[in-house]
């Protein structure tokens, strides 16, 4: 087991080595730079921002520039943020708790309408019941998520003002406090509610069609023969077995959540990880780019190591050695 | 003279099929004693295991429908409510499944899917469940019971889940065990070995069993009485020295002549031509078979053929039998096999 996570993690490296390089390359590829937006500017001398771009290495071939940026990125160092004038790393601390309380709630939200709609649904399957959570299912699927989660901005943080409709915590209170945290809580809630409501739907129709393959199988009618009582055969044998997917499927789900942050973080205009992403693109501030893009990516890697952990924790069929 | 303990009258199991029903299994009345094996014979389709799981009940409530009556321990069955019929089966009524690799819960270890018939059906503590299930495992034949106990069905071979399987049947000695084809997943030398052990737990239970199979050979291995279905119905029923020796309707006497058979120099087998008639359009007036062996003439059939009783206990339905001939010129291959037991 840890000789396959160690050997998962050795195959790592050169897919974040070329992931790196596509990235940079085409993070460079894109016109202008961080100092374009000065050229507009009356004030600023068209000599001196040459100087400053000479200074910054922005002058130099792209593989002397990557060399440096990998070099210094493997000790932990991604550059100074042009915009923020901080490092990168301080730029993105702040932005990734946020990012990921965000997925975590997403995550909570989605399971929590997937699973009790999912076994309803599978269970009773053709009744009223089913038709209307797959009716909701279709609904979901067909619903632009940036427009749903306007809807809900409009009717939940602007028309009942029940939810601040932006921001992560009220500047008014004091970290650490409890006040501090029922904000955080308050501000995470529309968001999350949003992207879970629309996300939910594929696992809903998942968890159904797994249960319903699952209780024609014959497993269920042995079960059945030894007189298990109905509501038994669904909890020991149905649902253990149709859960399986969706269990290996939470790695991907959580890497999911983080990099399709972007939309539902820029209408919240919540400062996570997608809303500085999006800003340091138009900002051409490559550094934070690409340090998210690779965080992203190792975080895609992660998932996977660990939807193929919780496949052979749950699934005594698959064996990792 | 054994008692009995299955009395099965005038069962009729209809499926729906969009709007009607249609029986798969039509009238089918028969008995079962203790320490006996009642082998129900057919092709697929004929309506064998929908009388099995009709039996057990296990028919998807919402599109089946059984009438007729099922007696066991003096009630019908078919009377039994879900709560009362979970007390009947696994308890009473044991069922060996074909396939033992899809029967058993992939996640479940073998152990827990035999103590799980336990945890329903007896007051055993944990330590008692787990030492009846390691004596069970002992029972059918297990080498290491103590290991298979804690292993999962993908880890073991066919023949040993089979046994599993059997041990799950036999759990709480049930006073019948149905088993359907429970050889036709396994390669010939398991069957025998699973066969002998099914006839081994008989001499020590006196459970009855209904074996149902397609395989003619293992009925006369070890069977007491044959019932032969075709198109939901029984064509011919009587004891397995009867039907060997004596078969008289059409369908047995084909489905005798198909055996391949290592001493009879036939250049071909014999093949039955034609399909059991779907349930949704046969005809149920006329005698079910007569599409298969069009050169007798219509007139030799019967209109709602009944069961002839031809000899002592045994029993051959419409009258076409009289008159039927194999239109092939090979000749009738002998069966010989009920002599040499």
């Amino acid at each position: 087991m840890w000789k396959f996570i160690l050997r998962r993690f050795l195959v790592m490296i050169p897919q974040l080595f070329l992931l790196s390089l596509i990235v940079f390359m085409m993070a460079k590829a894109m016109p202008g730079d961080a100092l374009s937006g000065q050229e507009i500017n009356p004030r600023a001398n068209p000599a001196e921002l040459d100087r400053i771009r000479e200074e910054l290495g922005l002058n130099d071939p792209w593989y002397q520039q990557y060399a440096r940026w990998a070099t210094n990125a493997v000790q932990g160092d991604f550059g100074i943020s042009y915009t923020h004038k901080t490092p990168v790393t301080d730029v993105i601390e702040d932005r990734l708790w946020n990012t990921v309380f965000l997925a975590f709630v997403t995550l909570i939200f989605t399971y929590m309408l997937a699973i009790p709609l999912g076994i309803l649904s599978g269970r009773y399957n053709d009744t009223w019941i089913d038709k209307s959570v797959t009716g909701y299912s279709y609904l979901g699927f067909g619903t632009p998520i940036f427009i749903f989660a306007l809807i809900m901005l409009f009717i939940f943080g602007f028309a009942l003002d029940w939810f601040p409709s932006g921001g992560s915590v009220d500047s008014k209170v004091e970290e650490g406090t409890l006040a501090y945290f029922v904000s955080k809580i308050n501000h995470v809630i529309l968001p999350a509610l949003s992207t879970a409501l629309i996300a939910t739907t594929s696992t809903i129709q998942y968890l159904r069609n797994e249960i319903i393959d699952n209780k024609i199988k014959d497993y269920v009618r042995t079960a059945r023969s030894k007189g298990v009582p109905e509501s038994n055969v669904y909890s020991r044998h149905i649902l253990r077995n149709s859960f399986l997917p969706i269990a290996a499927f939470l790695g991907y789900e959580i890497t999911g959540l983080i990099g399709g942050s972007v939309i539902i973080e820029t209408i919240f205009s919540y400062p996570g990880l997608g809303q500085l992403f999006l800003s340091s693109v138009s900002l051409r501030d490559f550094s934070v780019v690409t340090a998210i893009v690779m965080m992203t990516g190792f975080a895609t890697l992660l998932g996977t190591l660990l939807s193929d952990i919780i496949l052979s924790a749950v699934d005594p069929r698959i064996r990792i050695e | 003279m054994n008692k009995a303990i299955l009395k099965i009258e005038n069962l009729t199991t209809s499926f729906r099929i969009g709007s009607n029903y249609h029986a798969a299994v039509d009238d089918v009345s028969f008995t079962v004693n203790e320490n006996e094996i009642v082998a129900v014979v057919g092709e697929s389709g004929c309506g064998k295991s929908a009388l099995a799981l009709s039996i057990m009940q296990l028919h998807n409530k919402q599109r089946t429908k059984s009438e007729g009556t099922i007696n066991y321990n003096g009630q019908n069955l078919l009377t039994l409510n879900d709560t009362q019929m979970n007390k009947v089966r696994g308890k009473e009524l044991g069922m060996i499944f074909q396939e033992p690799l899809t029967a058993l819960n992939p996640l479940m270890t073998i152990g827990k899917q035999i103590e799980e018939n336990l945890d329903y059906h007896t007051s055993l503590s944990k330590d008692g469940k787990k030492k009846r299930t390691i004596e069970l495992l002992t029972q059918v034949g297990i080498p290491y019971p103590e290991r298979t106990y804690k292993q999962f069905p993908h880890e073991l071979s066919g023949g040993m889940r089979q046994r599993a399987m059997i041990s799950i049947a036999i759990a709480c000695n049930p006073a019948l065990v149905i088993a359907d084809e429970p050889t036709t997943a396994l390669d010939v030398t398991i069957q025998a070995q699973i066969l002998d052990l099914l006839k081994d737990i008989q001499s020590r239970t006196k459970m009855g069993i209904i074996l149902i199979t397609h395989d003619l050979s293992v009925v006369a291995e070890v069977a007491d009485r044959i019932i032969v279905m075709y198109a939901g119905q029984v064509v011919e029923t009587g004891s397995v020295k009867e039907i060997f020796n004596n078969p008289l309707h059409p369908y047995t006497r084909s489905l005798l002549n198909s055996i391949p058979s290592a001493t009879h120099e036939k250049n071909r087998l014999h093949v039955i031509e034609g399909i059991v008639p779907s349930i949704a359009k046969m005809d149920r007036v006329g005698c079910r078979f007569q599409d298969r062996i069009p050169w007798i003439p219509k007139m030799a059939h019967e209109q709602r053929p009944q069961l002839h009783e031809v000899a002592e206990g045994h029993f051959v339905r419409c009258t076409c039998y009289q008159d039927f001939y194999f239109q092939a010129e090979g000749d009738e291959s002998t069966h010989d096999i009920t002599q040499s037991r």
